[in-house]
């Protein structure tokens, strides 16, 4: 009988004489969903879970020492499809290297993830920062300060 | 002659606050119950629960930018929402919230008339109220503005008929027009017993009368675009929005005192007893737009003249023998 309903036959759409138990069931249905859970996320106080490999926004990784572990090789900004990396390397005298600049333009990122499969030294990674908003284009170029902490920029729905 | 008028205006005013927050706040039921019924949350954020919502709303409202379009009916198109929450707000002057009460030793009637023919009074204003949709949609030079507001004239003419044969079955029963003497006279027993076929034939015609959803024709948002009231804006529509709800709450005052005993039930009388009742068919009335979908318009006409006209003769019918058996 269910399958028959669905069957585009002029002769079946007739009335059944079934308009009672039809009407009630579905206010029985309505009535349940009204008793049940909501299943609605309430979004910036509770949030869903995003998976391990979520691509967000990037994180300049420091070691033990609170050093960051980039060495400015430039990797990064050579694989960089959007070319939104730039990198001013530094080199101390004993031949240690450091980034003197490095900045980040989330706007031109578009969040591939070949930056953190290209370093050799794992210094930058995506973190699941999916929500940063601001007001300013200039407040979305993030230099190394801002590269360290990205869970800071987490919209909290101020 | 002084206490009169004073005692007067003072209940007028409770009267009219009283119903207007219960206006206010069943829209925020509805947006509660139906996001519940689809899982949802519903208006949350503006207070505990999204409590002060309909105040917002309100003040929105008032906030919104006026547009008036160049081929409207200028007059009219500023009469239309007037008309509808005039006629809205006048039928709550009839709405029997409870029996008489005694404060500072002054007897007080928790209704504002006792009208000899209330309830001819209410079928014929709430037909004024309807100008309301009709001429605002028919003034505001839209298409889907006319043919909303010619549906809605088609389809209150149908459902008003079977309407009023509902009430005159429980007039028969009751022997009254008044509103106080229908709520009386059911002291023992509720009218919903002595007339279920009046109930259903009264729900029926009256949510067609409401413009609620399975017969919600002048403003079917899919096929209309919103219909009558699709070029009202800022504070016409809200009075449009609030005489609908008005509309519903006189509605579910209606069905509470024709047929649920108004202010009687179990353990003392009293006004909380119509108000709870009210309650419920208000919920009722957002339950049920919950489930069904729209009907087809000319399967609302047909079901309209075909099936509820008969009906509620057959039941005036039954009525009458029944009386006429039992010699009441």
């Amino acid at each position: 009988m269910a399958d028959k309903d669905y069957v585009l036959n002029i002769s079946d759409r007739r009335p059944t004489g079934k308009f009672i138990t039809p009407i009630l069931k579905g206010l029985g249905y309505t009535l349940k969903n009204f008793f049940s859970k909501p299943i609605t996320i309430m979004y910036p106080t509770e949030r869903r879970e995003v998976s391990d490999r979520w691509r967000g926004l990037h994180r300049l990784k420091v070691d033990a020492q609170g050093e960051l572990k980039c060495v400015a090789c430039g990797l990064c900004a050579k694989i960089c499809p959007s070319q939104a990396i730039t990198i001013v390397p530094y080199e101390e005298a004993g031949g240690t290297r450091y980034p003197k600049v490095f900045v980040i333009n989330e706007l031109r990122c578009i969040f591939c993830g070949f930056c953190q499969e290209a370093c050799p030294k794992d210094a930058i990674e995506l973190s699941k920062v999916y929500d940063f908003v601001d007001y300013q284009r200039e407040d979305f170029i993030f230099d190394i300060e801002k590269l360290k902490n990205p869970e800071k920029y987490i919209f909290n729905g101020k | 002659m002084l206490e009169f008028m004073t005692i007067l205006i003072i209940k007028t005013l409770v009267v009219f606050v009283v119903a207007l927050l219960i206006v206010a706040y069943s829209t925020w039921i509805e947006r509660k119950v139906l996001g519940h019924v689809q899982l949802r949350h519903g208006p949350y954020r503006v207070g505990y629960h999204g409590l002060l919502q309909p105040i917002a709303d309100g003040v929105k409202g008032f906030f919104k930018e006026e547009l008036i379009p160049d081929n409207a009916d200028k007059p009219l198109f500023l009469l239309a929402p007037i008309i509808s929450i005039g006629a809205a707000v006048t039928l709550v002057v009839i709405v029997p919230f409870g029996d008489k009460i005694t404060i500072m030793g002054r007897e007080i009637t928790l209704y504002l008339t006792d009208l000899d023919v209330g309830i001819l009074l209410v079928l014929a204003i709430s037909t004024i109220g309807s100008y309301g949709g009709i001429l605002g949609g028919w003034s505001s030079g839209n298409k889907y503005g006319v043919i909303g507001g010619l549906r809605g004239t088609a389809q209150m003419i149908s459902y008003e008929l079977s309407l009023a044969l509902a009430v005159i079955a429980v007039v028969m029963v009751s022997g009254s027009l008044s509103l106080i003497d229908i709520v009386n006279s059911q002291t023992g027993l509720w009218n919903i017993v002595k007339q279920p076929f009046a109930f259903i034939l009264f729900i029926i015609c009256g949510l067609a009368e409401l413009n609620r959803t399975p017969f919600d024709m002048p403003e079917a948002e899919a096929e209309l675009a919103c219909g009558f009231n699709v070029e009202y804006s800022s504070m016409k529509f809200a009075l449009f929005f609030m005489a609908e709800y008005c509309h519903m709450f006189v509605f579910a005052a209606l069905v509470t005192t024709l047929f649920l005993g108004g202010w009687h039930g179990p353990l003392i009388d009293g006004p909380h007893w119509f108000f709870l009742k009210v309650f419920i068919i208000i919920f009722f009335c957002v339950w049920e737009r919950s489930t069904f979908p729209r009907l087809r318009y000319d399967q609302v006409m047909s079901f309209g003249w075909k099936i509820l006209l008969p009906f509620g003769l057959f039941n005036i019918l039954l009525t009458g023998l029944w009386m006429l058996i039992f010699n009441i």
